[in-house]
């Protein structure tokens, strides 16, 4: 959290819990399917589903799915933006437990993948991604945040750590989970710094490694300043 | 987390501590060397690795953003999509000055301005939110305004108010679905509180007991929006709001403080929303959401 956090975002209204911080989820969601999905399966939680269509978080979590930052112009008409992109969405309410009253669950698919993400709108237009695939994260979107699934053995996490040394990317928080011992794992770690394109492509083609995805921030501190948090990397 | 805590200058320690807390106390900030604003900005910096410059800049564009929403606000009518706001802030703008009390009229039709073009689905900033965005330009550029302060001397003021919030939401959510209204424009009063205070020269300590007496005096406030939209009586309790932190400035400009300790308000006030039902929490389903008027607008609203 940072001070442009508080004084912010610049957004289109009217709600930053509802509409800016719908849209952020969104773009993450975009971002860890790696394009503009053909097909997104919404469920709303709580205040999201009961108060979502006075506040736009329809058309502001589908805004966020074509790419769009919570001030851009074309977020009222995201519906009619994601026709013309081929993109079909449904929404339904959904109990997503004990998480945020302001949450969804989105799957996104597209080019024979799929990605299912768990979001939540905490106030102000910040958002905390708590589910990827149904592996717990934990993850703000304030920085650069890469994500793996590969199966669970010794030392993976420490050769990721050690590529990520090598590239000079400062790890700032990290979290795992596995669905099972010696079954799918999946990692999230906060960075300070983006990991370099060709490291990426390096720790994809490791034996056990399944999926790799680099989220670029979408909170303000990591927009307006990427130079200092590291897009040069 | 990841920031080495280095400072520009000599408050390095300050600084430090701050960056492995991961965020300021409302208390830090009063023990603050005056203006507060310039140890919220390094601290920040130093947690985040953005630079001073950088922050300032985007402060400074915030300011132009929200001072374009309140021109807009002003010189529009126009209904919102439910037609429950959108000429409330031009109506007190155009209306005569009964009460010859101009500071009152100005703070309260640019808060409206904001939110009522917020209701539109303009383009505003949140402070902390899009529901409670009125507040801070309502009050603080409200007053720079009827004292002709120029908006570069706006910026360091609202580095304060972002401060303070960042403190607040330390032990809170701000969001009306968490904790009910208080956490929203209790959070944006205390926010503006501290920068109007900061603005016509109050020390660290005055600033912080601003923030306090307007928290300490919304707890209790409960989110019942009509319709679950952000209207009615979103649009004019930020013109309450924004007059409710101009007040409070008055008050420790005075030299009076607040007798709970500012973070003990804070906590009193997260408690109260862990408290407060579900039904008065952003859900539409209690308070002025469930009166025949607010029913009769959901219904209307659904059968389009």
């Amino acid at each position: 959290m940072t001070l442009l956090d508080m004084i912010g975002p610049v957004m289109i209204g009217p709600s930053s819990s509802h509409t800016a911080g719908a849209c952020r989820i969104g773009q993450v969601a975009r971002q860890l399917l790696g394009q503009i999905p053909t097909h997104a399966e919404i469920g709303l939680h709580a205040s999201f589903a009961k108060t979502g269509k006075g506040h736009g978080t329809h058309f502001a979590l589908i805004a966020g799915l074509l790419g769009y930052a919570p001030d851009d112009a074309r977020l009222p008409r995201a519906f009619e933006e994601a026709a013309s992109a081929d993109l079909v969405f449904n929404f339904e309410t959904a109990d997503l437990g004990d998480v945020h009253p302001n949450s969804a669950r989105i799957t996104v698919s597209g080019n024979g993948q799929t990605v299912t993400v768990l979001g939540s709108s905490t106030g102000g237009g910040v958002i905390e991604i708590v589910r990827v695939d149904g592996f717990k994260v934990s993850f703000s979107g304030g920085a650069f945040t890469l994500l793996t699934r590969y199966h669970d053995a010794v030392g993976v996490i420490a050769k990721i750590a050690g590529l990520l040394a090598a590239d000079q990317v400062n790890i700032a928080a990290l979290t795992c989970d596995r669905d099972k011992r010696g079954g799918n794992a999946m990692l999230c770690v906060e960075l300070d710094q983006s990991l370099g394109e060709a490291a990426q492509k390096f720790l994809l083609s490791w034996p056990g490694m399944d999926w790799v995805r680099m989220v670029r921030p979408v909170m303000d501190a990591g927009i307006v300043a990427p130079v200092l948090l590291g897009t040069t990397a | 987390m990841g920031a080495d805590g280095a400072a520009s200058d000599g408050r390095r320690d300050r600084c430090a501590r701050a960056a492995g807390d991961d965020s300021v106390t409302l208390d830090e900030i009063l023990n603050a060397p005056s203006p507060a604003s310039q140890w919220v900005l390094d601290s920040d910096c130093a947690e985040n690795g953005l630079s001073p410059a950088i922050v300032k800049e985007a402060m400074r564009s915030r300011i132009a953003e929200m001072r374009d929403s309140v021109e807009r606000g002003l010189a529009s009518a126009a209904p919102s999509i439910t037609g429950m706001v959108g000429w409330n802030a031009k109506g007190l703008w155009d209306a005569p000055d009964v009460l010859q009390a101009p500071l009152l009229r100005r703070v309260q039709a640019y808060a409206m301005a904001v939110n009522e073009e917020n209701a539109r689905m303009g383009r505003i900033v949140a402070a902390p939110t899009a529901g409670s965005a009125g507040t801070i330009p309502g009050a603080l550029l409200g007053v720079a305004d009827h004292l002709k302060i120029s908006d570069d001397d706006l910026v360091m003021p609202m580095v304060l108010a972002a401060g303070v919030g960042k403190a607040i939401s330390k032990q809170m959510f701000i969001s009306g679905a968490a904790g009910g209204c208080q956490a929203e424009i209790g959070s944006s009063a205390a926010m503006a509180a501290a920068a109007v205070t900061e603005l016509l020269g109050g020390s660290s300590r005055a600033c912080v007991h601003a923030a306090a007496m307007a928290l300490m005096n919304t707890i209790g406030l409960v989110c019942d929006p009509v319709g679950g939209y952000v209207e009615v009586p979103c649009v004019s309790r930020n013109a309450f709001f924004a007059v409710h932190a101009v007040s409070s400035a008055q008050l420790a400009l005075s030299n009076l403080e607040s007798f709970i300790p500012p973070d003990e308000v804070i906590s009193a006030m997260a408690q109260v929303g862990r408290m407060m039902p579900l039904e008065l929490r952003e859900t539409a389903e209690g308070g002025l959401a469930q009166t025949p008027t607010g029913l009769a607008v959901t219904a209307r609203m659904e059968g389009k």
